[in-house]
């Protein structure tokens, strides 16, 4: 319930809170919202001697659209997303995502760049960024680079992020019209990880078929995972109900989810298949196909 | 630095003190300030009941810290009564038999007083949704919603 | 029935705001975690990752430099007091610290001592023990089986994990009522353990004055007397005396059971406190309450029913193996080491019964009954309304028409039950029928045959279930020795207010408002002007305290007792103002009057003050009286539950699309308060139907032991609960009243469990173990070729 002691630092800007994260480099955390790295803490779960507090960096907090890009600062909180018009016109699927985060208490102070940071597959962000195709950019002392969400997750609680940098924004291609995405996600009670959640994002072609599928699965393995097979398989075909079931199948199988007290790994990964279909007719309806 | 002097506005008074770091915010409540209505009832962020308006929204004050509250309007149960008189979710409660032992009713009053005043009246789909967060074991909730209702009528 | 009282006297039957809500919506409750006294230390404590384990080594050198740490206490600390052990409220023992083994993971092992609370969690963290672990036993057939480790060496020759053998009814008839049976029916029911996570958690502020020798412990125990008595006895040999203990429960948050049994911890802070003479405060974490407090359940339970083909039930056996822990530490009454499980037989006229049930230990906390489930009726009703569904299924017939066809008929009450039990008053027919009009039952029957056609799974389940609640009688009940009568003790003031005392303590439940009601209906005094007082045992008269639903029953008795005490003496000072005989005075809610002559009345503030002021000579001055109320019997309140519900064919998920609840608890004294505490019942039945559950692996390792996997239920998975009633009085109770705050725990799992297994029984479904997980269902639509 209580943490060890810690050092904690507030900076004020960017390039203080780099200078604190290269001189302490993996004794130092970054502390957005808190609402992951807080309750580790507090089990003692992790033990850093250096907290850094981003959360008084001015400018880090925003959502807006440039020439075809919503791009989300990393500072912003879940609720300011679950409320923002932009996102609820253009990216509707994040809204579906956000609202299956912790609950709305805990989402006042969670933040998106945290969500993505932490690096869990059991967050719900990841899949969704996965399925749209999303890029994260970071920023270390030497500079900043984009980083495409595909080779953002490396492991366990290991992103692209390294110790001493900042992610600072996600960036999402506005998508084109006759699109639509929904983010599907079973768990035991509101407020628990996934048992399992599947992101997708459809852009459809004049003709109904698929033109663009984006698959993300969470709790599906040791990173959040994008259904490749399922999307390729996808491509340019019909979304009839023999086609979603088939898809399906292909994005189950790439998942390899582990058994705790939400499943056994059979059920866990069928129902990822269930999610699956589930998400591809509700992301089809809603870019107006069938 | 692991101690820090930080100034937190909670219910409109200033308080000062100087804390460690890792002092969690409810724990500088009730404990520095000595205002103990914001309960504590978890160790993982589950139930809600240290819920308390920071800036004027609802957070869990088990899952921030004291500093990151420095400089901040923090409004606890304490707040809601104004000159004496109750803040109509105080009533709500009261009058829709809303609590039994009262531990988790500041966090829920707190959660439903901040819903209240975003949106005028909430559906029951929204009330629950909104103290989705705020776990009670003793009233199963469903004088707890009236209770939100019969404010939300009142304000 | 329309109230006796005025609104503004609010008596019975009046839904009377509560009294003791003001603090509450203000954030001004007291409860033990805010309590702080000058120069308080705080305790923490080291608990075992082991199950099973001897400790080889216990260094608190680290521990002891950290700033702010003043001791590091061990089971051997205490074995110089001889406090290392404690009976249990069962005559059992338990380790409050061991000296050498430890026999549950998250077992206490040491107490830091520090100046904050900060500093003790770090001291925690600093002390380092060694164990080397021992074989672990967590299977209670296992632990049954010739050879298994034996885990409570401390009991000389012991030779095994037997607790108990219990045993209730005739077997010989019950055997041969099954030999002659024409249908029988057999099901294995398991009831996991659960544990009841009051939101407040467990803890004390124990405060030893050295000058006075007094110790005072302020703590969250639904039961004070008996911790102070329980206190003087244990610990009188190291100097504490019972007219020196004050045991204060202040507001709890949340009770439920949980708060009965004496933890080690509290012993712990005492100890601490009385050594080093200032304040110790102890405060569990969520963790520790879920790992190392009272569970409940834990049943396994092999039960049969025999009957006729044409739906009679002639017998029931029933045999269980209770998983009690390592000590059997439950706070049953003394004679009843399985509570009431004797209620098995439920609504139904069984001819034969018996049961047996053998307890026995495992590698896991001790407890057994601490969670709203008035001494093991939970499991009774679990398993008399899961098999009436098995029999039903069986013989092809409606759940609904196999109960009436079995109820016990309306006009057989008292009613003598093959297990020894008086049944009061009940009408099983008329809250079943109830439930059927206001839920739609036969159009529900409709859309579920409409719906298997298309594949689509909905179910409806019943649970019609008997309670009993109120212990109890002296001639049998008793927790150590101590008859479980209670208490109330009430003194009207010169200008007619009330203070009434009681020896029992709410955790939510509303005393200081319902025992105001018993006091305004008895007395005429408005509930408003009677001031009620529980807790404090330097104050209450002696009381068990309120679990297993009896405070009404009994101490709300006592009320009614004590107050009509009153009555009879402001009887005679009215006879004595008026100048007339008492045999000429008539009575109404407050006021005496001379029988035709209705203008010469005495209100009963008028009383008060001449009780004072002007009392007749010869009498002694005052208006006060006490009531230690011995029951003639237990009260058995009633219910019908009827749950709809429609099963995602792809998840597995179980959606409850209503439920209605009809119960009858006889007479009531605030109906708001009783459909509260329907509500927050039904809601603590729920949760372990579909949600909560404590379990271990093969090691011991508790899994569920935080709120991450200890599911309580949200407003979001909780529905919106239809309730209603039906009015039965008890004939033996003063004010016709019965319990009722664990009714709807007791109904509602099996009403949901059969709602889950009528939803499948068309694919040939008899039964499922709650909690009923959508991997559960899934895993049997799948078996059954119908998931989707």
């Amino acid at each position: 319930m209580i943490p060890a002691a810690f050092e904690y630092y507030a900076p004020k800007s960017v390039p203080e809170a780099l200078t604190l994260l290269d001189r302490y480099g993996d004794a130092a955390k970054v502390l957005a919202g808190g609402q992951s790295l807080l309750p580790m803490l507090k089990l003692r779960l992790a033990q850093l001697g250096h907290i850094v507090d981003i959360s008084r960096i001015a400018g880090l907090d925003y959502i807006k659209e440039e020439r075809g890009t919503v791009r989300i600062g990393a500072g912003t909180t879940e609720t300011t997303l679950e409320r923002s018009e932009l996102i609820k016109t253009k990216l509707p699927i994040l809204v579906d995502t956000t609202a299956f985060i912790g609950d709305p208490l805990v989402r006042n102070r969670a933040t998106v760049g945290g969500n993505l940071a932490h690096g869990d597959p059991a967050n719900d962000h990841p899949a969704a960024m996965l399925a749209l195709g999303a890029e994260v950019v970071i920023k270390g002392s030497k500079g900043e680079r984009t980083v495409p969400i595909t080779q953002f997750f490396s492991g366990l609680f290991r992103t692209a992020v390294k110790p001493n940098e900042l992610l600072m924004e996600v960036r999402i291609p506005v998508p084109p019209p006759r699109s639509g995405g929904a983010y599907v996600k079973l768990e035991r009670k509101v407020g628990d990880f996934a048992t399992a959640g599947v992101a997708v994002q459809v852009t459809l072609a004049a003709s109904g078929a698929f033109e663009r599928v984006g698959i993300g699965l969470t709790s599906a393995g040791p990173t959040p995972i994008k259904a490749a097979e399922a999307e390729k398989f996808l491509a340019g075909k019909q979304p009839d109900d023999a086609t979603l079931q088939e898809a399906a199948r292909l994005a189950a199988k790439a998942t390899s989810p582990v058994a705790d007290r939400r499943g056994e790994v059979d059920y866990k990964r069928e129902m990822a298949r269930v999610l699956t279909v589930r998400a591809l007719r509700a992301a089809v309806a809603r870019a107006g196909g069938r | 630095m692991s101690m820090h002097t930080i100034s937190v506005t909670i219910n409109g008074t200033a308080h000062s003190a100087e804390i460690e770091s890792r002092l969690l915010l409810v724990h500088f409540i009730r404990e520095v300030v000595g205002l103990t209505g914001t309960h504590i009832g978890c160790d993982t962020t589950h139930c809600g009941a240290c819920t308390v308006l920071l800036d004027g929204e609802p957070v869990k004050s088990c899952t921030v810290l004291a500093v990151q509250a420095d400089g901040r309007q923090v409004t606890t149960v304490e707040g809601l009564e104004k000159d004496g008189k109750l803040d109509p979710i105080q009533e709500g409660f009261i009058q829709e038999h809303g609590l039994q032992c009262g531990f988790c009713t500041p966090g829920m009053m707190m959660t439903g007083y901040a819903l209240l005043k975003r949106t005028k009246r909430p559906t029951e789909a929204e009330i629950r949704h909104a103290i989705s967060g705020n776990l009670c074991r003793c009233t199963g909730y469903v004088n707890i919603v009236k209770a939100v209702q019969y404010a939300a009528a009142k304000q | 029935m329309a109230p006796k009282t005025s609104a503004e006297i609010g008596g019975m039957g009046h839904s009377v705001k509560r009294k003791e809500d003001p603090r509450f919506v203000r954030g001004q409750g007291n409860y033990v975690d805010d309590i702080k006294l000058p120069g308080m230390l705080y305790l923490d404590i080291v608990r075992s990752p082991y199950a099973h384990a001897k400790i080889t080594a216990i260094r608190t050198e680290a521990a002891l430099k950290i700033p702010g740490v003043l001791a590091v206490i061990t089971g051997d600390t205490l074995k110089q007091f001889n406090l290392h052990w404690m009976p249990t409220l069962m005559s059992d023992t338990q380790m409050v610290l061991p000296t050498d083994t430890v026999m549950y993971q998250a077992q206490e092992v040491a107490g830091v001592i520090a100046t904050s609370r900060y500093a003790a969690a770090d001291g925690v963290e600093a002390v380092e023990v060694d164990y080397d672990p021992l074989p672990v036993v967590v299977d209670p057939f296992k632990a049954l089986e010739p050879g298994a480790p034996v885990l409570r060496t401390d009991k000389k020759d012991k030779k095994d994990n037997r607790i108990f053998h219990w045993e209730v009814g005739d077997r010989a008839a019950t055997d041969r009522a099954f030999a002659e049976a024409e249908v029988k029916v057999l099901q294995d029911i398991y009831i996991p353990r659960i544990h009841v996570a009051s939101i407040e958690t467990c803890g004390c502020v124990a405060d030893f004055d050295r000058v006075r020798g007094k110790l005072t412990v302020y703590m969250t125990t639904q039961a004070p007397h008996a911790i102070r008595t329980v206190l003087a006895l244990v610990a009188g040999h190291v100097g504490l005396s019972e007219e020196k203990i004050r045991v204060v429960s202040p507001d709890i948050g949340g009770g439920f059971g949980g708060k009965v049994p004496v933890y080690p911890g509290y012993v712990i802070a005492i100890a601490a406190s009385v050594v080093i003479g200032k304040p110790v405060k102890w405060i569990e974490d969520r963790m520790e309450n879920l790992q190392a407090d009272s569970f409940a359940r834990d049943y396994h339970i092999r039960a049969e029913l025999a009957a006729k083909k044409d739906g009679t039930m002639t017998a029931m056996r029933i045999k269980t193996v209770a998983d009690h822990g390592y000590a059997d530490a439950a706070a049953n009454p003394s004679k009843f080491p399985a509570g009431l499980f004797s209620i098995c037989t439920g609504s139904y006229g069984f001819k034969n019964a018996f049961a047996e049930v053998d307890g026995v230990y495992t590698n896991k906390p001790p407890g057994g009954i601490a969670y709203r489930c008035s001494f093991r009726v939970t499991e009774a009703a679990h398993t008399i309304e899961r098999m009436a569904d098995v029999l039903a299924q069986e013989l092809k017939m409606d759940p609904a028409a196999l109960r009436m066809k079995n109820f016990i008929p309306a006009d057989q009450f008292p009613y003598h039950s093959a297990l020894g039990w008086e049944y009061d008053s009940g009408n099983y027919a008329g809250a079943l029928k109830k439930a059927m009009d206001i839920v739609g039952y036969d159009a529900l029957r409709k859309e579920q045959a409409a719906k298997r056609a298309k594949g689509e799974l909905m179910g409806i389940g019943i649970s019609s279930f008997v309670e009993i609640v109120g212990a109890g009688p002296s001639k049998h009940f008793d927790i150590l020795g101590i008859k479980m009568f209670d208490s109330a003790e009430i003194r009207v003031h010169p200008t007619g207010k009330a203070t009434a005392r009681f020896g029992t303590k709410s955790q939510g439940q509303g005393h200081e408002t319902t025992y105001a009601q018993i006091v305004a209906e008895e007395l005429g005094i408005p509930a408003a002007h009677v001031e009620v007082e529980e807790g404090d045992t330097d104050t209450a008269p002696y009381g068990l305290g309120t679990y297993a639903s009896r405070s009404t029953p009994t101490a709300g008795a006592a009320g009614a007792m004590a107050a009509r005490k009153i009555r009879d003496k402001a009887k005679k000072i009215a006879a004595h103002l008026l100048e007339v005989s008492e045999e000429d005075l008539e009575w109404e809610p407050g006021k005496f009057s001379v029988k035709g002559a209705p203008q010469k009345v005495k209100t009963i503030q008028e009383i008060a003050f001449a009780a004072y002021t002007n009392h007749p000579q010869g009498m002694e001055a005052g208006l006060e009286a006490v009531s230690y109320y011995d029951p003639p019997n237990l009260t058995f309140p009633f219910g019908s539950y009827i749950c709809v519900v429609d099963i995602d064919r792809g998840t597995g998920e179980v959606k409850i699309r209503r439920f209605v609840a009809v119960d009858d608890c006889g007479n009531i004294i605030n109906p708001m308060i009783v459909e509260g505490q329907i509500h927050g019942g039904l809601t603590m039945g729920m949760a372990p139907a579909l949600l909560e559950e404590i379990s271990y692996d093969e090691n011991g390792n508790v899994q569920g032991g935080s709120f991450m996997d200890y599911l309580v239920p949200t407003a979001m998975e909780t529905p919106k609960w239809e309730t209603d009633k039906t009015t039965t009085p008890s004939p033996h109770h003063p004010l016709g009243a019965k319990g009722v705050g664990e009714s709807a725990t007791v109904g509602a799992p099996p009403a949901i469990a059969n709602a889950v297994v009528d939803a499948l029984a068309h694919l040939g479904v008899k039964h499922i173990d709650i909690p009923i997980t959508p991997e559960k269902v899934w895993r049997i639509l799948k078996e059954k070729g119908v998931a989707e």
